[in-house]
């Protein structure tokens, strides 16, 4: 059942003008995300999961060129709300982010506890009293000393500015973040420390995650669903443990051969080539120029195959389609 | 050269940018034509002038296109030598070497305002007999009017307006308005308008001699811009006014931004007491008020616009912009390029001049086209102060000719207001370039 | 002198040795100075680190950003100067180096860095880039520089060459940018390679792609390579022995299988815990991390450094002394008082 679900993305469609023209960085993404769950959402830079992010909240740049599909959050379809319905129902209320590089862009001249009351002043309308006190409760969630409420970003270090930009996102109490590599310029120990502070949220709020990033052996942190993106388009959806032990899409197969494993000393695989451009992307399936597995039916735009619960976009799985 | 490329062809998409460039290479083809049809020597003598060089020309003329927002017309200037077709020259040779001379010069007066002046400059030779000359002029209405008559010496110069005996015989009306208007008709003078001729009736008395004579007409206008006190043609001092504004605008800001540029990179690299010295002079420089020092230059010193073009460059190095760039500069320090530079061993001189430096010139271009106003407007003040390059015709100068003699009070608007829009045209030209080449090479405010 | 008969010298000593470069007891400290004089302290960055870098052999320095493996890098880079102790490359003292010598020493040393959009100049051409490092290194002739342009871009798998010659950084993806970076490392034909994090800005799929070049190269060239790195994950592929770096010192110093799977120091210990594989039971536990964050150079805790953070202090000794290395078995040295 739809209503079932936190959030249900149905055909979303960014396109961005450039100077060279339509940049197709969300092109028909379906995705659907239930409650106390996390969906991971892997691509290699350019594929545009940060856009798709950017789409399900509705922050867009000036030169959108086209954008439209359903978003239903909690049953509710936010497409169809004008921009300040949006702002005071969906953004931060029901859903919020935590954007890329987050830790910093702090406000360099306010103090960090100021920064994280501020989204419940403006989206809960709360005293500012309330407000830093949600803040303090907030800091215990994310790990951080309540002393540390009265610093400047400056003061802190890149992994508690980082648990700082958490904190705001949760403040409001939403159902759903999405964070967009919120580890990728931190160091091995401080990641491992921001994904056990994300798992004990996930637990004890019940909050539900999208995680968009290229790393894909910390996603498996916190990954209970994964979404592959490629060129713009989701390739693969599934639970994780099986997509961790065996891929379905071709590109997901070379993209887990190719991560490195600690003790493991077998032999790597990288794919050659490059993805293709998002301006003129290829006819038929986009990964084909790439794929050691092409035939002929590749050059049509392969449909989604259902098989046990999962997705693949791609035709080798045209007659083995389950249930 | 793509980038360069690039940045043309994306530059073609502001329309502004396009009335921009429009201007500037109108300017610049304009500066070549001018400084190769008028050389800079013919230039200053005609700038210098005097009455030989322009006696053709009326004093404080507006421009002849002047008439086309005027409901009377006012009288345009010519004149014409007996070269001209609409002059008729005889000779019929006489008895004993003397000869007749007749010069007749045609002319329409359509005009509803009197002229300045009429002039006639004779030229004639002879040995020991003068010759001899009489002077009418033919109205449209054939009446015959006796102008004068006398004797022609070598050089000889007749002026309507100043002939006493003419002025009695036209009964106390100036020449200039009597000639031309009907004395006889009632209320105020009006000329007449239709062909004129203009006879000379010369005799000589020796073998040899001869007689010719140019007929000047100084009207109420003249020309594309005018005439000034000193019956210069505008057209001169406007024309060579835009390879002077030019030369002194892309010198000044070209000179400034590159050592300005320089001097940052230098700074900004070394650090340490190079970079202390050159911050502490800025600041000193930044208290500094730039155009009374200008003017001391001027006054005490030289008023050459090499002198003033230096001193102008000297005094914008250390500015607000040096502080700017220095702070790029320090971040641009930092990228890991260059640590690769230091890595291979690259000199300091390298580093800063073909690592830092070329960082900078996507900034450097829009802000140096940018600046060519300040600089332009700069030179045509200190000329509008009297410090003015002595020698050179430059808009300022128009505008300080101007101012003293009160071409405003007087209502010679014209003599203000066309070195006046040619600055704005060209500030303007300038700026709207150089605001598109700053979206163009400044990503920041790329797609606003 | 000439760089010639440094050269051949060196390659004398070269078979005697087998050495190529060796840090002693290196210092690299900064002075904090207070509004801009007065003395406020040092930042220790890097505080008496010792070891060997054998010819054609790779060595990985792991540690987390802060820790001084940066200022370790940039000082073999010969771009900061050690405060104390001596860095040995063919037994010479770089620190003393003539002018001439330290020219012959920066073609022998290459750097591959780890942002290559940030480590191109993004206005020159990659010819040009590639021919910069020539020109600097004395190769006057423009024929042969051509040549050698050309022969680094076929070594690092950029062909046809003629196609990426004229191109700027931008109009080049990651990989191939990072391939210009590597190329240019390798122009002058170095016998020892830097690489900092030379693969964490690279997507996965072209980073294995990376990482296989420069163990190509490390092999064809018989290149020694120190390869600088936060990620435990990518050291098993390309380096032969690990140095573990925490807060300015090297904690322990070990064969790559044996950091793997015998770590003896807690804090290689904790970067090994922290470290995932991609495995969806990752998410059903938490990771054991030490609490509180790596301490300020500037006043390091006395002792053991990593001593505040550890499960497994001994009370009454971490704190108070500082560990010496101990050699628990050959060629593996750690500096914990757990194995005295």
């Amino acid at each position: 059942m739809a209503d079932k679900m936190l959030l249900r993305i149905e055909d979303l469609l960014l396109h961005f003008r450039a100077g060279a023209g339509v940049v197709q960085a969300v092109d028909g993404v379906n995705l659907e995300l239930n409650y106390h769950r996390a969906v991971v959402i892997l691509g290699e830079s350019g594929c545009g999961k940060t856009s798709l992010a950017k789409a399900i909240l509705r922050m867009l740049p000036r030169n959108v060129h086209a954008y439209s599909g359903k978003v239903f959050v909690e049953g509710k379809d936010t497409m169809a709300l004008d921009d300040e319905e949006f702002r005071q129902n969906v953004r931060w209320v029901a859903m919020s982010l935590v954007p890329q590089a987050a830790m910093n862009s702090l406000n360099p001249v306010l103090k960090v506890g100021e920064q994280v009351a501020e989204p419940a002043i403006i989206h809960l309308g709360v005293s500012k009293q309330e407000a830093l006190e949600m803040g303090r409760k907030m800091f215990q969630h994310v790990g951080i000393s309540v002393d540390f409420l009265d610093r400047y970003p400056f003061e802190l270090s890149g992994g508690m500015r980082q648990r700082v930009a958490i904190a705001m996102a949760l403040i409001t109490s939403p159902n759903l973040v999405v964070l967009d590599e919120p580890t990728s310029a931190l160091d091995v120990l401080t990641q491992a420390n921001i994904f056990n502070v994300l798992k004990r949220i996930k637990k004890d709020l019940g909050v539900s995650f999208i995680l968009i990033t290229h790393d894909i052996a910390t996603s498996s942190e916190l990954a209970d669903d994964v979404a592959v993106m490629y060129a713009g388009q989701i390739v693969e959806t599934g639970d994780a443990m099986r997509f961790f032990t065996e891929p379905l899409h071709p590109y997901s197969k070379k993209l887990m051969a190719s991560v490195p494993r600690l003790r493991q000393t077998s032999e790597l695989e990288f794919i050659t080539g490059q993805p293709p451009s998002l301006i003129n992307p290829p006819t038929g399936c986009r990964f084909a120029a790439r794929c050691v597995s092409r035939f002929e039916k590749c050059d049509q735009e392969p449909p989604v195959f259902q098989r046990q619960g999962r997705t693949v976009k791609c035709w080798l799985y045209e007659h083995e389609n389950g249930s | 050269m793509n980038t360069i490329k690039k940045a043309f062809s994306s530059l073609l998409q502001y329309p502004s940018a396009i009335a921009g460039l429009i201007v500037v290479l109108v300017l610049i083809i304009a500066s070549i034509y001018v400084v190769i049809t008028i050389p800079y020597s013919t230039a200053i003598s005609l700038w210098r002038g005097g009455e030989e060089v322009w006696y053709k020309n009326p004093k404080y003329a507006p421009p002849a296109w002047f008439n086309n927002f005027t409901e009377k017309k006012l009288a345009e200037s010519f004149s014409m030598t007996s070269a001209d077709p609409d002059v008729v020259r005889e000779v019929i040779p006489g008895d004993k070497g003397t000869s007749r001379i007749n010069l007749t010069y045609t002319f329409d007066y359509d005009f509803d305002v009197f002229p300045q002046e009429m002039l006639l400059y004779f030229n004639s030779t002879f040995e020991s007999k003068q010759p001899f000359v009489s002077i009418v002029l033919i109205t449209p209405d054939q009446r015959e009017i006796r102008v004068s008559d006398f004797g022609v010496a070598n050089k000889v110069t007749y002026r309507f307006s100043q002939d006493e005996k003419l002025i009695r015989r036209l009964g106390g009306v100036s020449p200039v308005e009597g000639l031309f208007a009907n004395l006889d008709a009632e209320g105020p003078l009006v000329p007449v308008k239709g062909t004129y001729q203009l006879v000379l009736k010369g005799v000589t008395f020796e073998e040899g001699s001869d007689i010719d004579a140019e007929f000047v007409f100084h009207g109420q206008v003249y020309g594309l811009a005018g005439t000034d006190h000193a019956r210069r043609d505008l057209t001169l001092p406007l024309m060579w006014g835009i390879p002077v504004a030019l030369a002194f605008g892309l010198i000044a800001s070209l000179g400034t931004s590159v050592l300005t540029m320089i001097i940052a990179a230098i700074g900004a690299w070394y650090g340490g007491w190079v970079d202390e010295l050159i911050q502490r002079i800025t600041e000193v420089n930044l208290v500094l008020p730039f155009l009374p020092i200008l003017i001391m230059v001027g006054t005490f010193y030289s008023r050459s616009i090499w002198v003033i073009l230096g001193a102008t460059i000297l005094l914008s190095i250390f500015t607000a912009s040096i502080k700017s760039y220095r702070a790029i500069f320090l971040q641009t320090r930092e990228s890991t390029y260059i640590e690769a530079a230091r890595a291979y061993g690259a000199s300091d001189a390298r580093i800063i001049f073909l690592y830092l430096i070329p960082r900078m010139i996507p900034l450097l271009i829009p802000g140096l086209v940018s600046s060519v106003p300040a600089f332009v407007f700069l030179e045509a003040s200190l000329a509008v102060l009297g410090l003015g390059d002595p020698v050179l015709p430059t808009w300022g100068k128009i505008i300080n000719d101007a101012q003293n003699n009160g071409a405003l009070y007087k209502g010679y608007y014209y003599w203000i207001l066309e070195p006046a829009v040619l600055l704005m045209v060209t500030g303007l030209g300038f700026a709207m370039l150089g605001f598109a080449l700053d979206r163009i090479f400044n990503p920041r405010l790329r797609g606003m | 002198m000439t760089a010639e008969t440094i050269t051949s010298e060196v390659i004398t000593e070269q078979k005697k040795r087998d050495v190529l470069i060796s840090i002693k007891n290196l210092h690299v400290w900064f002075e904090l100075r207070r509004w801009g004089f007065g003395h406020a302290g040092y930042v220790r960055a890097v505080d008496n680190v010792t070891f060997d870098v054998q010819r054609g052999e790779a060595i990985a320095v792991v540690g987390e950003s802060g820790c001084g493996k940066s200022s370790l890098m940039k000082t073999i880079l010969a771009l900061y100067r050690p405060t104390k102790g001596e860095i040995l490359f063919d037994g010479k003292d770089i620190s003393k180096m003539s002018a001439a010598e330290m020219r012959w020493y920066r073609g022998q040393v290459g750097y591959v860095q780890q942002d290559p959009y940030g480590a191109l100049p993004p206005f020159m051409t990659v010819e040009r880039i590639l021919e910069e490092p020539l020109i600097v290194g004395g190769v006057k002739d423009k024929a042969e520089r051509e040549a050698r342009v050309y022969k680094v871009m076929e070594e690092v798998k950029m062909s046809p060459v003629s196609d990426f010659l004229k191109k700027f950084p931008h109009m080049l993806s990651g990989g191939q940018q990072q391939r210009v970076v590597i190329a240019r490392a390798m122009i002058m034909e170095p016998r020892f390679l830097v690489a900092d994090e030379p693969v964490s800005m690279l997507d996965a799929s072209v980073r294995v792609e990376i990482l296989k070049l420069l163990r190509g190269l490390q092999e064809q060239h018989d290149l020694s390579v120190m390869y600088i790195t936060h990620d435990l994950s990518t050291v098993s592929y390309f380096s032969e022995r690990i140095f573990v770096m925490y807060a300015g010192k090297l904690v322990e110093k070990s064969g790559v299988h044996d950091i793997l799977h015998n770590a003896s120091h807690p804090y290689t210990n904790a970067l090994l815990a922290g470290t995932s594989d991609p495995d969806a039971n990752n998410a059903l536990s938490y990771k054991e991390v030490p609490p509180g964050e790596p301490p300020s150079l500037v006043n390091p805790p006395p002792g053991c450094r990593f001593h505040p953070r550890c499960s497994r202090m001994i009370p009454g000794l971490c704190e108070i002394e500082e560990p010496p290395e101990f050699e628990i078995e050959p060629r593996h040295q750690t500096s914990c008082w757990l194995y005295k």
